[in-house]
């Protein structure tokens, strides 16, 4: 009986604090739940702001992202350990069956150009095809006043001197990923077959290049090496000042990387029904050709009800309010068209 | 001893009880050490099995990485590991003992105290400040003194394949920084077995007229010789499991190479770097390399108590 009125008590209790006449329960403010998330490291700084806005207005929620790399956030969320993982990359099929909680989601977030960054005195603006990088990073172009790199850069062309350092992560990244994908598709096997290195989180570099821990890491080998050259995120590019190339795209056109540019880039990609889509190599005169995706993946079925309304209404502002919070951390916005379909998607997350 | 008849009372009831509860706790807590290492070392091989079922042998003998094509071959890490190892305790051995000679043979006692409590708290600072300041730091200053020295021994036909030409990141640069942070677990037990040589036998050195060098030469070195040996293996057990200084200024490179001064990669450095991207095969590979790890490190473990046990038993044995 004692504990029957002492529950009773607590519950008077609590109802008097969130009273106000609000019996519905159905106000924004009475989510609850826990949602945590690990994976990509590239989107990470965007979900931070993101999650940091969004618990302004739901303080009964809490929301976690942890990070450790896209890999990390697959095999998270295959094993259940996480409710939502960050991936750069899509799940190859033969992996589908790993996932314990059945049928999963891809939610695309924001984008941004992956840049290519030199250190070369005395020299603002350098043009690069896919071909010419790809030379580059295989240790085929080892000189800056090569011939391949000169017939792009004819005004330039009497500063163009030195060894090129060769600077790429030493962690297995998603940034890796779409690069060598982005060489892979544009100058690959099946595209005149300059790049042989293939696609992934990361590739069997040559021996004589440089590797740098994150991006932070690679930018650091190329700000103390004359002559480096490496492949950075937007963001830490423009964080720690570096010089980048104009990379050329599918129509010959040398873009520089804008946010600008990577929308461009979606723009002209093709979505799948599942709301996967490669905006590397993208069609349209003004795409910046290395353009990285990243996606939220969420299973379809969730565990209670609770968990699937925080996880919808989370995933809502992320595609909604909180896309007008990317330029500010140097990501691009999806497109609204992109971002209305993932909106629709959303009713595909239930609780049994 | 003299004068007393009456063998001591024997220990009886409550007191037997008590021994042999010490006992087993104490065979308890020594079996615990065992099960936890029997547990890691089968859950690790378990789950590297899919990496070594597909490349075998040839997963220590095979120098190609490449997950994308599922290659998974650790010979250059496994080679980065020891060679950077080994110039650590080529640097650090020398300066540890000669540090563990100084604060014990020759420091005056009142300045004794604060020079070990300097080297000690080198033992301190977390592993990953030296690495920032190896990479932030070191790398870039060493560059010039490694073409220096690459081109002072370039006539000579030896030296000239070791040290070669470099970007700062390399075997000797994570050597030199794994050689600061093993110096003060050298020095500590090296003092420790130093500080073991009778008196008497030192003095006796001296009133047979041995000079200060020719007593140390003579009586302490091999008095300590097997003390130290162990206490050198316990620093190469630090340096070969050591990860976040050695991941930062190695290079990363796949990469097998006698020149000193080339990028590399050691095991423990490539597990931390991969881990967060890693899937199915890859990430089997890479526990793989941990139980290679696991494996020389015990090896390591191994022998330095095989030898300061002997060295324990021959100081016995000589008194």
């Amino acid at each position: 009986m004692a504990t029957v009125s002492l529950v009773a008590i607590v519950l008077v209790g609590l109802l008097g604090l969130t009273g106000c006449g609000d019996e519905s329960g159905g106000g924004t403010d009475t989510l609850g739940g826990r949602l945590n998330g690990s994976g990509a490291t590239f989107p990470k700084t965007f979900y931070e702001v993101a999650i940091y806005e969004f618990l302004k207005q739901h303080q009964a929620t809490t929301i976690t992202y942890s990070g450790g790399g896209s890999g990390k956030g697959r095999t998270d969320l295959q094993e259940n350990v996480v409710d939502w993982a960050g991936s750069d990359g899509l799940v190859k099929d033969a992996d589908r069956v790993k996932y314990k909680g059945g049928e999963f989601l891809y939610f695309p977030t924001v984008i941004a150009p992956i840049t290519v960054a030199y250190n070369l005195s005395g020299i603002s603006e350098l043009n690069l095809s896919p071909a010419t990088i790809a030379k580059i990073f295989q240790r085929e172009v080892t000189a800056w006043d090569d011939p391949a790199i000169v017939a792009e850069n004819p005004k330039v062309a009497a500063k163009l001197k030195g060894g090129i350092t060769v600077a790429h992560r030493s962690d297995g990244s998603g940034t890796t990923e779409n690069f060598t994908k982005f060489l892979e598709k544009a100058v690959g096997t099946n595209a005149g077959g300059a790049w042989k290195l293939k696609s992934g989180s990361t590739v069997d570099w040559p021996a004589d290049t440089q590797a740098g821990n994150g991006n932070a890491g690679v930018s650091q080998i190329v700000k103390d090496t004359k002559g480096a050259v490496g492949y950075v995120d937007y963001s830490d590019a423009v964080a720690t000042e570096m010089k980048f190339a104009a990379v050329a795209n599918k129509t010959g056109a040398y873009v520089t990387p804008t946010l600008a540019g990577a929308s461009a880039a979606v723009e002209g990609a093709k979505i799948n029904d599942d709301l996967s889509y490669d905006p590397l190599w993208a069609d349209g005169a003004a795409s910046y050709p290395i353009t990285a995706p990243t996606w939220i993946l969420v299973y379809a079925k969730q565990g209670t009800a609770t968990q699937a309304e925080t996880l919808r209404s989370f995933l809502l502002y992320l595609l909604t309010d909180a896309q007008k919070l990317a330029d500010s951390v140097d990501y691009a916005a999806i497109p609204a068209s992109l971002a209305a379909r993932a909106v629709t998607q959303l009713d595909r997350i239930t609780a049994p | 001893m003299t004068g007393s008849t009456a063998p001591p009372a024997p220990f009886t009831g409550r007191v037997g009880r008590a021994d042999a509860a010490f006992r087993y706790a104490t065979i308890a807590a020594g079996l615990v050490v065992l099960v936890v290492l029997g547990a890691i070392a089968v859950t690790t091989v378990r789950r590297a099995l899919p990496a070594f079922d597909l490349m075998g042998f040839r997963f220590l003998t095979s120098s190609r990485w490449d997950p994308n094509a599922d290659q998974f071959g650790a010979k250059a890490f496994l080679y980065g590991s020891l060679v950077a190892s080994a110039i650590a305790l080529v640097i650090a051995v020398p300066v540890s003992i000669g540090i563990a000679l100084f604060t014990t043979q020759v420091v005056p006692a009142r300045w004794r105290r604060p020079i070990i409590y300097t080297v000690d708290l080198l033992a301190v600072v977390p592993s990953v400040v030296f690495g920032l300041w190896g990479i932030l730091v070191f790398a870039k200053v060493v560059p010039g003194f490694y073409d220096n020295i690459a081109s002072a021994v370039h006539p000579i036909p030896g030296l000239r394949s070791l040290f070669g030409s470099s970007h700062g990141r390399s075997y000797m640069t994570a050597g030199v920084i794994l050689a600061v942070m093993i110096t003060p677990i050298i020095t500590s037990l090296a003092r420790e077995v130093i500080d073991t040589c009778s008196p008497s036998d030192r003095e006796g050195a001296y009133a047979l007229g041995a000079t200060r060098w020719e007593m140390i030469c003579g009586v302490v070195l091999p008095h300590a010789k097997n003390g130290l040996v162990g206490a050198v293996m316990l620093g190469l057990g630090r340096a070969m499991g050591e990860t976040i200084a050695v991941a930062l200024v190695i290079g990363s490179a796949n990469n097998i190479s006698a020149n000193l001064f080339a990028s590399g990669d050691a095991l423990p450095a490539r597990i931390a770097n991969e881990w967060g991207e890693a899937e199915g095969n890859w990430r089997a590979a890479l526990i793989g390399l941990a139980v290679t790890l696991f494996a020389v490190t015990i090896l390591v473990n191994l022998l330095a108590a095989f030898i300061v046990n002997r060295s324990t038993a021959k100081s016995q044995g000589a008194r």
